[in-house]
């Protein structure tokens, strides 16, 4: 990352890149990046499965628990709180558009 | 955080573990002591008597008892009794016509609309037994903890068992020997020793905490994950609870003229032979003395993994069989056995035994998980001079919970014995009582939280299980001394129990007492220069 050179962006940065930041928002992204997979994960997984939708919602669910802890994993295993971020966001978004362009079940 | 993949995860695992370790310990705790609920609760209850009788029998006496007391009731269930539990449990739906007006004394759910009743099978009359929550009261700790709306509680555990997951996860990440760590014990070098006493702890029963774990989020994840549900049936999410798990739908409707039922014994043995063998574990009436009655009965828990157990569904008036039930699809099954395996209801005692010891594992580890904490984060602050907060506060808190917990479980059962039977509201005073022993053993521990504090409340708590028979003796017909005379092996168990919990607590009490700082390498050169004539004594660990 560029450090801008005027003195407020410099701090700013300074303070980004204090570790304590790093490590409150990497656990943000476990915990609420985390719960947002967990969810998206489960719903899309109840809505794509070839499977009965009741046990295809059952299905969804085990596995998410599952997903979300693996994003608590990845938050802190990642070279930075950047990468924790849109390893675990990107995932999220995709399976909730997916949840969306299938829509419910009729 | 520029560290190796091991560092970064031995740094979630700790801060993981640390963060809800005092909370997950009162959860391991309460579950494990679930383990034996029934066993508890019998405890708990030495009014009631053992009982023999079993089967089509004690299914008579039952419905005798419901044509006196709850004629009618719209339905009845009854549990039958087995080995674990001896008494018949049985509760009615009251039509809502002749609810009647709650006048807020009522026991019973929904403003008394369900009626309930412990019955003796050998004599077919009510129990009239001591006002307690027995091991309900833990089974509920487990997940709904006390004092806050259950909901809260519901998100707090599965937060903290997500935690718990992860903590695992990264535990075993951490470990770069995990089959060596299995037979590795070195007592009596302080950090080193409590390090290996953790990786026991964990890697003994290694399996078993990460199936109690993850079957634990399962047993509430409707809760915790209903994204699913309402994604695939947004408009009615009770259809997909129908789609998912229902056996039978609703039964027909009552025909409004009286008709006598069929005999339950036949109905009983039919199902018997339906599932090759397998027990009913207890039945229920839909419309009782209706000639529309229908009767539904359901297999014994106690025989197979899953929670969700086969049931029949038969014409109550002819005994005709109308519904065997649909084969529950495959992530049904999955989720059943999931749940099942967290309960473990099918577990023989030899298999119970094993679970509760593996859930006393648990409980050592995440004890020895926060002692740990401590022990790395002392050195630095003895440098600097003096205990800062954080080591104070976590130092506070583990005395508190490791030694305090216990406390509170062994007061707990005295107030059993003690609190006299006749004061309102007898079962939340017991629970009352509970919370009260925690509070002084944590207050405690926050004013002096030093290693004496360590010695005296493991033997506080030492003392009280040892008391338990004792106080038992004296206040029951149910004592030791009659229980092994009657080989009553729930009665007698329970008090050798706390025996052996009181011994173990009082040998953990002497330990922390005598302990001494193992010296650094230097002081003990140091000292066994100065000794050199008398030999290297000091030198032993």
């Amino acid at each position: 990352m560029n450090v801008p050179s005027s003195p407020f962006p410099r701090r700013l940065a300074g303070v980004i890149r204090h570790p304590r930041v790093g490590i409150a928002s990497r656990s943000l992204a476990a915990i609420l990046g985390g719960y947002a997979l967990a969810a998206t994960t489960s719903s899309f997984l109840a809505l794509a499965l070839p499977m009965d939708r009741a046990q295809a919602v059952l299905t969804g669910m085990l596995v998410a628990i599952v997903a979300g802890a693996c994003a608590a994993l990845w938050a802190f295993a990642v070279r930075s709180a950047l990468r924790a971020w849109i390893g675990i966001a990107l995932p999220a978004l995709l399976m909730g558009a997916g949840t969306v362009w299938l829509g419910p079940a009729a | 955080m520029k560290q190796s993949f091991r560092q970064s995860m031995a740094w979630l695992h700790t801060w993981t573990g640390l963060l809800v370790g005092w909370l997950l310990l009162l959860i391991f705790m309460a579950g494990t002591a679930s383990y034996y609920r029934e066993e508890i609760s019998r405890w708990m209850r030495p009014e009631v008597p053992a009982t023999t009788t079993r089967g089509p029998l004690a299914a008579e006496r039952a419905l005798q008892y419901l044509q006196r007391h709850a004629a009618r009731a719209e339905s009845w269930t009854v549990t039958l009794p087995d080995d674990r539990t001896g008494t018949l449990r049985m509760f009615w739906r009251n039509p809502e016509s002749a609810t009647p007006v709650d006048d807020g004394k009522r026991r019973g759910r929904r403003g008394g609309r369900f009626g309930d009743a412990t019955v003796n099978p050998d004599t077919g009359e009510a129990i009239a037994a001591r006002e307690t929550r027995g091991g309900d009261f833990f089974y509920r700790l487990h997940f709904d903890l006390h004092y806050i709306p259950v909901v809260w509680a519901r998100y707090l555990v599965g937060f903290c068992a997500m935690f718990m997951l992860v903590a695992i996860i990264t535990g075993v990440i951490t470990h770069k020997k995990i089959f060596k760590d299995f037979f590795t014990f070195r007592p009596g070098k302080g950090q080193r020793s409590w390090l290996d006493f953790h990786n026991v702890s964990a890697v003994m029963a290694l399996p078993y905490h990460a199936m109690i774990t993850y079957t634990g989020i399962v047993t509430l994840m409707f809760m915790y994950l209903p994204w699913g549900v309402k994604a695939a049936y947004p408009a009615d999410e009770d259809a997909f609870f129908s789609a998912a798990f229902a056996q039978f739908g609703e039964p027909r409707e009552a025909a409004g003229t009286p008709a006598r039922g069929t005999d339950i014994a036949r109905l009983l043995d039919a199902s018997s032979r339906h599932w090759r063998g397998g027990e009913p574990g207890g039945f229920t009436v839909h419309h009782p003395g209706d000639a529309h009655a229908v009767v539904d009965v359901f297999q014994r828990t106690g025989k197979r993994l899953s929670i969700d157990t086969p049931s029949l569904r038969f014409d109550g008036v002819t005994g005709a069989l109308l519904d065997a039930g649909p084969a529950p699809g495959g992530a049904t099954r999955t989720r059943g056995v999931m749940y099942g395996l967290h309960l473990a209801r099918f577990a023989d005692p030899l298999l119970r035994l094993l679970f509760f010891l593996s859930g006393l594992a648990g409980c050592l580890m995440v004890a020895s998980g926060v002692i740990l904490w401590a022990i790395k984060e002392r050195p630095g602050h003895l440098k600097a001079g003096r205990i800062g907060f954080g080591l104070r506060l976590v130092d506070a808190l583990n005395i508190g919970t490791v030694a305090g917990l216990p406390i509170a479980f062994a007061t707990y059962f005295l107030g059993n014995r003690l609190l006299p039977l006749a004061i309102a509201e007898r079962a939340s005073a017991e629970a009352n009582v509970f919370f009260a022993a925690w509070a002084v053993a944590l207050l405690a521990a926050f004013a002096w939280p030093k290693r004496a504090m360590w010695a005296w409340q493991l033997y506080a708590a030492a003392l009280l299980f040892l008391l338990l028979p004792v106080v038992n003796a004296l206040t029951t017909s149910t004592h030791l001394g009659v229980s092994l005379a009657q080989r009553d092996w729930v009665m007698a168990g329970f008090d050798l129990a706390m025996f052996a919990l009181g011994a173990g607590l009082a040998c953990a009490g002497r330990r922390m007492q005598r302990w001494q700082p193992p010296a650094s390498a230097a002081a003990r050169r140091r000292q066994s220069a100065n000794v050199v004539d008398t030999g290297p004594a000091g030198a032993g660990a």
